[in-house]
């Protein structure tokens, strides 16, 4: 499934990364302890957070998490949303809660990085 | 940051690390992660060393009085060396344990202080060696043999 279909499905607005819209997802990951994502994160995954500083770009950058959703209508500051187009991370915001979205990921047949 | 190409075509890299700054935070570890590639390092090894890399650059600006991330690349290595002014660790091996964490509450506010770090580092390269001294400083080397 690409990110553009997952941002249909899921009704997401796009904050940053609208050129990498096509690339392939297969798993996601939902948490907010950035080490703990470092150890456990999906490459070319969905991640689900609620942090919402510059740190999260630089740790989907490293990991090659291909996109970020940012639950709740969380407000992202303009600053994220530079580094994100800067490093070609997209950045996707939905007002649905963390379960939820991941709830619907899961029923898309986006798999935990565990199963994939 | 400073840069200079080695005796018999070493690189190195040195990055100096701010103590406190979230801002810039990562950006060493994103230096480091490219520059690898580039250099045409498999993708397993550029994984495994960008995520050492990172954790060792948020130890300094966590943790640290401020300090620097060396890199060192040679035809059989990867070397990256974590060194700061202080103020040491005072127990490693409760450091080293998961979970175990000094981190302050700004720090953990933004997601870091999981305790992960230096289990994260040690599980992701080859070789890993810490010495520390309180009062005078922390000297952290891994490397990953290519």
């Amino acid at each position: 499934m690409t990110i553009r279909d997952i941002v249909d499905k899921l009704d997401l607005k796009v904050l940053a990364g609208e050129d990498a819209l096509d690339k392939e997802v297969r798993t996601g990951y939902c948490c907010d302890l950035l080490s703990w994502v470092m150890a456990h994160g999906p490459q070319n995954g969905v991640w689900i957070t609620v942090q919402t500083h510059t740190n999260v770009i630089a740790v989907a950058t490293l990991l090659d998490i291909a996109c970020i959703i940012i639950p709740e209508s969380i407000p992202v500051n303009d600053k994220t949303i530079e580094k994100a187009e800067e490093e070609g991370v997209v950045l996707l915001s939905s007002s649905a809660s963390a379960y939820e979205l991941a709830g619907k990921l899961y029923s898309l047949g986006i798999s935990s990085p565990s199963e994939d | 940051m400073a840069s200079k190409q080695g005796n018999g075509g070493n690189i190195r890299q040195r990055y100096y690390i701010e103590a406190g700054n979230f801002a810039t935070a990562g950006e060493a570890a994103s230096n480091i992660k490219k520059l690898l590639k580039q250099l045409g390092v498999d993708g397993a090894t550029v994984r495994r060393a960008a995520i050492a890399a990172y954790e060792a650059e948020m130890n300094l600006v966590i943790h640290s009085l401020g300090g620097s991330l060396e890199l060192i690349v040679n035809p059989e290595l990867i070397t990256i060396i974590a060194e700061d002014q202080g103020p040491g660790i005072e127990d490693i091996e409760k450091a080293m344990q998961e979970g175990f964490s000094t981190a302050s509450e700004h720090a953990r506010e933004l997601g870091f202080g999981a305790g992960m770090g230096l289990p994260n580092i040690k599980r992701c390269s080859d070789e890993f060696d810490i010495q520390s001294e309180v009062g005078k400083g922390t000297r952290l080397e891994i490397t990953f043999i290519l």
